[in-house]
């Protein structure tokens, strides 16, 4: 099937190219182990994050290597409980976010005049929608905060940035021959828009997604160190309330806090290296150039 | 009496690919005299315009000059450290780009631009450089109301003439144009063609010019040298070169130009394409298109041959002279 | 005498220039009238802002025409076009790097039409019809071809893939826009050639746009020669060419470089090629401002076709003058 090879072409492409990469490699690698975590928490989790079992405030230990909380939880079962929340928020979000974008974006440039103006002006104003007071009414008017609530949010807020990129974009290729050249021959508008425009529109895509988990990653977490996402369930956000709340770093129980914070960097690191990557499949010029030495060079 | 400002001594430049270093400019020696105006010739990829920036030192990765020397009234250019080089931009050598759209900031008026050349180079005040400014654009038959225009608010035709406007700000001793008129009709092609034959006549500037369209150059240049595959393959006063090209591939660059005059014929241009720059074959370049080629071309390396007033770099036309 | 193929008859197109509360029109073509016969030729000249490239655009359906009738092959066409139509009469266009998409296989166009435009062949008919189409253009091996990207080939080799992705739905009318100014002068000759192959082996007209004479001279029946938006003068090619009756075809021709020609010292004009851009014009020839014949009355209406000879035509005050 032709879309399939297409697909299949194009991650065939990325492959090879991410070899070549250290830094996207190491994105990679990173986001992989913890799609692994997501997938499998209970492999790494040794003891059930919330039972409240064990010594509070214990020290590094091989049973504990984070420690523990005050409530005597198992920060590292904590922490890779905790995985499963923030990946799936930051992937949801990310897809969510980009499909809107692309709709949105790409009807605005290829449609043009009055549909294009209305949709940029309603982009325009969802881009300055502020989202803490957002949720903050919405959570206090619903009474609740589950996770799907917040990706409402998310993605709500999230998408217009990436619908003005993929909107210039799409404007700048729309005039190319080739599209001009596909409705000559008789295609219709979609089919225009689905197999000639958006193929060589891939490499933004994939980086409006990263940049969209990315968003949501941080955005997530920071709404629920303030304790509007829900404070019962596992995830980063939540360990970091609990330890501010119980002020961990100063009564001696700094991983409590440190464990949750630099995993949520390391998220949102893989996005940013592999978004890198994109970076310079979208761009040719900015490729390291690699070199074959050839026999006659060396004599 | 020879005095030639620009000289080359087998320059040689390499594109660094992923299939190997690709040769785009081999070994190329050239004299340019003071005043003079030299036509580059050649297809696309021949690698004129990787001369041209080689010369001007504007190469950048993945290109490098690898060999041979750049000298410029008797300094080598390529020995200079950036800024030694920078003494010499735009005050003795000056560059003309292809597409002025691309060469010219769009957000940028046009006075601002030319302001901009004279405060990197030199230390004018304010009203010095809009005397100046005015000055080069009625030059180029410009009204200087345009120093506060947009680029795209002109035509075409005198975006380019702002560009060469601004290429003698500063009087250079040279200016080097890369395809100039190639995004022009015909109309205006003639046009700027005469204004910087005028203006070289009035001041003097040697010229070298790169085009892929030799009968824009026809009637203003001096000498031409015909390109192929990095090489010139034939040098010479420029109606030498049409009037008897010796190079096979010069012969069959006359032959692929439909003529507006004269009986209309059948023409068929040159057949097969260029060769591939990375794994340079032995032999002469050209051997694999030539209607007239011998054994020996496909191993022995022809060497460009003064033969009167033209060089040629051709296995047949050194045998045919031998006799 | 054959139906034409196409007739065209007072086409005008016009846009809407500036802002939201703007007025300008920008009169991109005006009350155009010409007609295109079976295998034949027929090359439409003008610099940029002449309206070639627009009429091209109405006749390919991609924008509706503001005013006036076009009939094709008897039957007058609406505001949109019919996928019949579009395959009898599809478009070839100028850039080669624009007009191909560059992620997906060369075959993918070709075989897009086919499947379009050829409902009657089986899925492997398609695929040996592609290869035939290619290698009619002068690209083999077919298959070969077939199975690259676009940036596996040299713009010679993509613009003769356009000519066969126009062969495949079985045209009788092709839409050239400028299919060689974007080529260096020695491969458009091959293309030429292919043009000119079309017409006297498959019998397909084409409706060749262009600002160069001498190709239109090469293969070209008849000529229309666009100022502004206007026809102002239209006859067989060697008619035109050799005996030009408007000033404007008289200033085109005298411009034309031809090295085979001494430097025509026609004076320099103070012509400076500025095409017009046609906003909201007033009454009168609109090449009044440049003509050396202007009178009092061609400012004031716009002159009508004189009839010169059965086949050519011109519009201009002057030759009522002399008649």
């Amino acid at each position: 099937m032709k879309p399939l090879s297409l697909v299949g072409r194009s991650l065939g492409s990325v492959y090879r190219f991410l070899r070549r990469d250290k830094k996207a490699m190491v994105g990679a690698i990173i986001l992989f182990v913890l799609l692994v975590i997501t997938a499998f928490p209970n492999w790494f989790t040794p003891d059930n994050p919330a039972a409240e079992i064990y010594t509070p405030g214990a020290g590094l230990s091989w049973a504990h290597p984070l420690g523990t909380t005050s409530f005597g939880q198992d920060v590292f079962s904590q922490l890779m409980a905790g995985t499963r929340q923030s990946v799936m928020i930051a992937l949801i979000v990310g897809f969510l976010s980009t499909f809107i974008s692309v709709a949105i974006g790409i009807t605005a440039a290829y449609t043009g005049g009055l549909v294009d103006d209305f949709l940029s002006l309603f982009t325009d104003v969802v881009l300055v929608i502020p989202t803490f007071p957002l949720i903050i009414v919405i959570t206090a008017y619903l009474k609740s905060a589950s996770f799907w609530l917040m990706v409402l949010v998310l993605v709500i807020t999230g998408w217009s940035y990436g619908a003005r990129q993929l909107r210039v974009q799409a404007l700048s290729l729309r005039n190319r021959d080739y599209l001009l050249a596909a409705k000559a021959r008789g295609e219709s508008s979609w089919y225009v828009i689905c197999v000639e425009l958006i193929p060589p529109m891939t490499s933004l895509i994939v980086a409006n997604f990263l940049s969209s988990a990315l968003y949501a990653v941080l955005t997530a977490a920071g709404l629920q160190f303030v304790g509007l996402g829900n404070i019962n369930t596992e995830s980063w956000g939540t360990m970091l309330y609990w330890a501010q709340n119980n002020e961990a770093l100063s009564i001696g129980m700094p991983l409590w806090a440190l464990a949750p914070g630099i995993a949520i960097a390391v998220l949102g690191s893989s996005f940013a290296l592999l978004n890198y990557a994109f970076d310079e499949i979208a761009n040719p010029a900015l490729r390291p150039v690699t070199t074959k030495r050839s026999k006659k060079a060396l004599a | 009496m020879s005095n030639p400002i620009l000289q080359l001594h087998d320059l040689r430049v390499e594109y660094d690919t992923a299939a190997g270093p690709a040769l785009a400019v081999d070994d190329v020696s050239l004299k340019l005299e003071q005043g003079e105006f030299l036509a580059i010739v050649g297809e696309s990829g021949c690698g004129k315009s990787t001369l041209l920036f080689a010369i001007a030192q504007l190469l950048t990765s993945p290109a490098h000059t690898t060999g041979g020397s750049v000298v410029f009234d008797g300094v080598d250019l390529t020995s200079l450290t950036p800024e030694a080089l920078r003494a010499y931009r735009w005050r003795d050598i000056s560059v003309v780009m292809q597409s002025a759209m691309n060469a010219l900031n769009p957000t940028v008026t046009i006075g601002a631009q030319l302001a901009d050349a004279c405060e990197a180079h030199t230390d004018w005040d304010h009203a010095r450089i809009a005397k100046r400014s005015a000055e080069v654009l009625s030059m180029v038959s410009i009204d200087a109301v345009h120093l506060k225009s947009y680029p795209f608010q002109l035509s075409g035709g005198m975006r380019q003439r702002a560009m060469i406007a601004m290429a003698l700000l500063l009087e250079p001793r040279l200016v080097i144009m890369d395809e100039p008129t190639s995004a022009l009709d015909v109309v205006a092609q003639k046009t700027l063609m005469q204004q910087v034959e005028t203006l070289r006549r009035e001041l003097g500037f040697s010229v070298l010019f790169v085009t892929h369209d030799m009968s824009v150059v026809s009637h203003f240049s001096d000498r031409l040298a015909v390109m192929y595959a990095g090489q010139i393959v034939e040098l010479g006063t420029t109606r030498e070169v049409f009037d008897h090209p010796m190079h096979p591939y010069s012969q069959g660059l006359m032959e692929a130009f439909p003529s507006l005059f004269g009986e209309k014929r059948d023409l068929t241009g040159i057949a097969g394409n260029p060769p591939s720059l990375v794994d340079v074959p032995p032999g002469c370049l050209f051997a694999p298109r030539c209607p007239h080629v011998m054994d020996e071309c496909h191993t022995v390396r022809p060497e460009l041959v003064q033969i009167g007033p033209h060089a040629v770099r051709c296995h047949l036309v050194n045998k045919l002279e031998r006799r | 005498m054959s139906e034409p193929v196409l007739k065209v008859e007072r086409l005008s197109r016009q846009f809407r220039v500036g802002g939201f509360r703007s007025r300008g029109q920008l009169h991109a073509t005006d009350d155009v009238t010409f007609e295109v016969a079976p295998s034949e030729i027929v090359a439409l000249v003008g610099e940029s802002g002449s309206g070639k490239s627009t009429i091209a655009r109405v006749l390919g359906g991609l924008y509706p025409p503001t005013s006036g009738k076009i009939v094709f092959e008897g039957k007058t066409l609406g505001r949109t076009l019919s996928r019949a139509v579009r395959g009898r009469m599809p478009m070839v266009f100028q850039d080669p790097f624009g007009s191909i998409n560059p992620v997906l296989r060369v075959r993918h166009s070709i075989l897009r039409t086919l499947k379009l435009h050829r409902p009657d062949l089986s899925k492997s008919a398609r695929f040996d019809e592609a290869v035939a189409l290619v290698e009619r253009v002068g690209l083999s091996p077919g298959e070969e071809v077939l199975r690259r990207y676009p940036h596996e080939l040299s713009g010679g080799q993509r613009q003769r893939l356009g000519f066969a992705q126009a062969l495949a739905s079985r045209p009788s009318l092709i839409l050239a826009d400028e299919p060689v100014s974007m080529l260096d002068v020695s491969i458009r000759i091959g293309l030429l050639n292919v043009m000119k192959g079309l017409r006297d082996d498959e019998g397909v007209s084409l409706l060749y746009i262009t600002h160069d004479l001498a190709s239109a001279r090469y293969v070209a029946d008849r000529m229309i020669v666009l100022y502004a938006g206007r026809i102002v003068e239209e006859g067989t090619t060697e008619e035109v060419i050799a005996t030009p009756q408007h000033p404007y075809t008289k200033l085109l021709i005298s411009t034309a470089p031809d090295p085979r020609l001494p430097f025509a010292t026609s004076g320099q004009s103070d012509d400076l090629g500025e095409p017009p851009k046609v906003i909201n014009p007033g009454p009168g020839c609109r090449f009044a401002a440049r003509c050396p014949l202007a009178m009092e009355k061609c400012r004031l209406d716009t002159p009508a076709m004189t009839q010169l000879s059965p086949t050519h035509r011109a519009a201009c005050y002057a030759l009522d003058l002399e008649a």
